[in-house]
């Protein structure tokens, strides 16, 4: 039986999962953490799908295009718009709790950038009730979890640019261990994290993923392009979900008057919220209006966490806001077939770049890729699995990674990292956030280039081999490092405005010099960057 | 502000001047500038993820949505092998739900109802951060009790309107399962989603009972009972 390793259990590898054991694969899912606690269950808008005359796929392709600003493939965007009624189907069919209309039929609502109402929600518990329905089904296929492992390194023979598995942390026994596979996937996540306490993802979103399909060769594609999510809880960057602007709410400023289409795509909202803070110094969300009642029902999760963490009840108070990163719409270029530069390595979800979101992603978008890109991945990489069985070829990355995390101990811990991850976290969200330019960009990459050259002077003070999430935290810290040296060189190379990318210095879209995709990858530790068509 | 967190055996006292904050920014706080060795689990800091249940002063909270006072005493969930500090070893849940089969065995897609997909809006709001399981007494007597969160699943799937494979989850259910159940209800008020795994586990003996199952706690009225009548 050919065997499929998928590295990350949320959303993505959960879907993969599913779909190459039901093809006939042996799977086993690796997570860092445990499967049900992915970033996924963060989720909350819903699942873009046209399931009635209503609506068009025509409509849903076009919108998805459009917003994709010139990096969309025409292609792959049809493929996802077109396989999404079956893809809620099939959410539908496993138990995926789906709210209802007054028909009985799965209920939708109108995300931004969308021309109809089409996200299939479950209140505003979407992706938690989509993640823990895979979780129950891939129990019930009996797929195996090795869970709290910490991917290392992909193994790869150089000689035929062919991935035979990966190494693992282990966190509980501090162990390095090596997995074999005839396919590997990559379902690890985006990048989101590197913003720290600026964005609204979980501290696990460290791209791991990409940094090690770096180290091992892989390429990655336009980096530069982060999702700032407009609607952040002020002080904690607490997401509150694009459905309250879908159900009417409204964004004010410090003099409570509306200034903006709250309905328009995400960047150009998250823009005019950045411009409107910078002239009236606060921006609110206004659902007060919606009342107790619906918001209690649609959006319980929001009065809770404004409760918590700004001491806001939405009911009866305005909700201070902030853009916030919150998707990684870069990630590891992969073919029509998910497969990326390296052999037999494959990548979906948030830290795969299928080109179906470009330079702006939909709400409501995520969810559907990783479902139908997650099916077409897993029966891919089995076809690949089963043409190609992994040969028995000695490698030295199992020894190499133990030597690593032997001698990381012996760092010398002159320079706190903790104390740098939250200087990269505020220094990013400053200069490569939602308004850059050539000389903040610039100052960022010398900032970077210096961290690096000092983490040999970082490392864990934590010196046991048990559960030691300091070693962890600053392995993660080392993945950040090497992804913002890419995704400041490609947003430095990228001299215009398109989508979530936006250049003070070079405001316009440049069709004819930047109409395609910034490729960075690193030869021999030295980084390249093209753009590719 | 005080805070005392178990570490192993040893009880260790912080000093953090933070104010209005949850007890997991002071927790971070304490591990990036104080210290790196304290160990815990966390992510989405949005009470959606689960990673994060401890017990305070004897009680189940999810860090990110607690508010700490002077004093407080935040210990490791119980029931569960501890690993280090906080963080113990989280393979009960998947252990309980493969026991209890709580999945979805065959689903229609006919249309439902909004009242009839409410009724199991609640259930599904499970992050299984595991409260439940930590409060549950039961445990001390039976380590291999299929337990509430995994037993509130079960229901969830038993009483989903589209659901029609629900017998073998129901015989999953008997032994160590929800006639264990002391119905003591300390699951309930530690639930940070509100769910109440006493009254799905209610529900599921009745089901039970309408099913053909014998309920093992009726064990008066003529009977061949072997503990029997007890006067």
């Amino acid at each position: 039986m050919a065997k499929v390793l998928i590295i990350g259990s949320g959303g993505a590898g959960l879907v993969s999962a599913l779909s190459a054991h039901e093809a006939g694969a042996e799977v086993v899912v690796v997570s860092k953490t445990l499967p049900t606690r992915s970033q996924t269950s963060m989720a909350q808008g819903g699942m873009n799908a046209v399931l009635d005359g209503d609506d068009s796929i025509a409509d849903h392709i076009e919108d998805t295009l459009r917003s994709s600003a010139g990096l969309g493939d025409e292609k792959r965007i049809a493929f996802m718009c077109e396989k999404a009624p079956e893809a809620i189907e099939w959410c539908n069919r496993i138990g995926l709790p789906f709210s209802r209309d007054e028909n009985g039929q799965i209920a939708r609502r109108r995300l931004g950038g969308a021309s109809a109402p089409r996200a299939c929600y479950a209140q505003d518990y979407t992706g938690l009730k989509l993640l823990h329905t895979l979780y129950d089904q891939c129990l019930s296929a009996g797929i195996v979890f090795e869970n709290e492992r910490f991917l290392l390194n992909l193994i790869v023979d150089e000689a035929t640019n062919r991935v035979l598995g990966a190494t693992f942390l282990h966190i509980e026994t501090g162990e390095v261990e090596e997995i074999r596979a005839d396919a590997v996937i990559m379902a690890s996540g985006g990048y989101g994290a590197l913003y720290g306490k600026h964005s609204t993802n979980s501290v696990q979103a460290t791209g791991d993923g990409l940094a090690a399909a770096v180290r091992a060769g892989a390429k990655l594609a336009d980096m530069e392009f982060i999702q700032f999510h407009p609607t952040a809880l002020k002080n904690s960057s607490i997401l509150i979900s694009e459905s309250a602007r879908g159900a009417g709410g409204y964004l004010l400023n410090a003099n409570k008057e509306r200034f903006t289409d709250e309905l328009a795509p995400r960047d150009v909202v998250a823009r005019a919220i950045h411009d409107e803070m910078a002239q009236s110094g606060a921006v609110y969300l206004d659902i007060r209006h919606l009342g107790e009642n619906f918001i209690d029902h649609e959006l319980p999760q929001e009065r809770k966490l404004a409760q918590i963490y700004e001491g806001v009840d939405p009911v009866h108070e305005l909700i201070p806001i902030k853009p916030a990163a919150h998707y990684s719409m870069g990630g590891i270029e992969v073919n029509e077939t998910c497969m990326s530069s390296i052999s037999g390595l494959f990548a979906v979800g948030e830290c795969a770049n299928h080109k179906t979101h470009g330079a702006n992603r939909l709400g409501g978008n995520s969810l559907l890729e990783l479902v139908v890109y997650g099916r077409h991945c897993g029966e891919e990489a089995l076809k690949y699995a089963l043409k190609h069985p992994v040969p028995d070829t000695p490698n030295l990355q199992l020894a190499k990674d133990t030597n690593f995390v032997r001698g990381v101990m012996y760092f010398t811990n002159q320079i706190d990292f903790y104390q740098k991850q939250e200087m990269l976290a505020n220094i990013f969200y400053n200069n490569v956030g939602l308004v850059r330019d050539d000389m903040g960009l610039k100052a960022v990459l010398g900032a970077i280039r210096q961290m690096q050259k000092e983490l040999p002077f970082m490392g864990p003070r934590d010196k046991s081999k048990v559960c030691n999430t300091n070693l962890v935290e600053f392995i993660e810290f080392g993945n950040k490092i090497e992804l913002a040296e890419m995704i400041v060189v490609s947003a430095i190379s990228r001299v215009e405005s398109r989508g979530a990318h936006y250049r003070i210095d070079a405001p316009q879209r440049n069709d004819m010099m930047f109409g395609a995709h910034t490729i960075t990858w690193k030869e021999d530790g030295v980084l390249c960057a093209d753009f590719v068509k | 502000m005080e805070i005392i967190i178990q570490r192993g055996e040893v009880p260790q006292t912080y000093n953090v001047e933070l104010e209005n904050v949850t007890l997991l920014t002071l927790l971070n706080h304490i591990k990036t500038k104080i210290d790196p060795t304290l160990t815990y689990s966390h992510g989405c800091r949005s009470a959606v993820c689960g990673s994060c249940a401890v017990r305070v002063n004897g009680r189940e909270q999810l860090m990110c949505e607690y508010k700490p006072s002077d004093g407080d005493v935040v210990e490791p969930i119980r029931n569960a092998r501890v690993i280090r500090d906080l963080v113990v070893d989280g393979s009960m849940v998947e252990r309980f739900n493969r026991a209890g089969e709580a999945w979805s065995e065959k689903n229609s897609n006919e249309r439902v109802s909004a009242e009839a997909m409410e009724r199991i809006e609640t259930q599904s709001d499970c992050i299984l951060c595991a409260s439940c399981f930590s409060a549950c007494p039961v445990y001390t007597a039976n380590p291999d009790f299929i337990g509430p969160f995994a037993l509130t699943r079960v229901w969830r799937y038993v009483n989903d309107p589209r659901e029609s494979g629900i017998e073998s989850k129901m015989a999953a259910v008997q032994s160590n399962g929800i006639w264990d159940c002391t119905l003591c209800g300390a699951c309930v008020p530690v639930c940070p989603q509100g769910i109440a795994p006493k009254q799905d586990i209610t529900m599921l003996r009745t089901k039970s009972v309408m099913m053909g199952y014998p309920d093992p706690t009726m064990n008066f009225g003529g009977g061949f009972d072997l503990g029997g009548w007890d006067f």
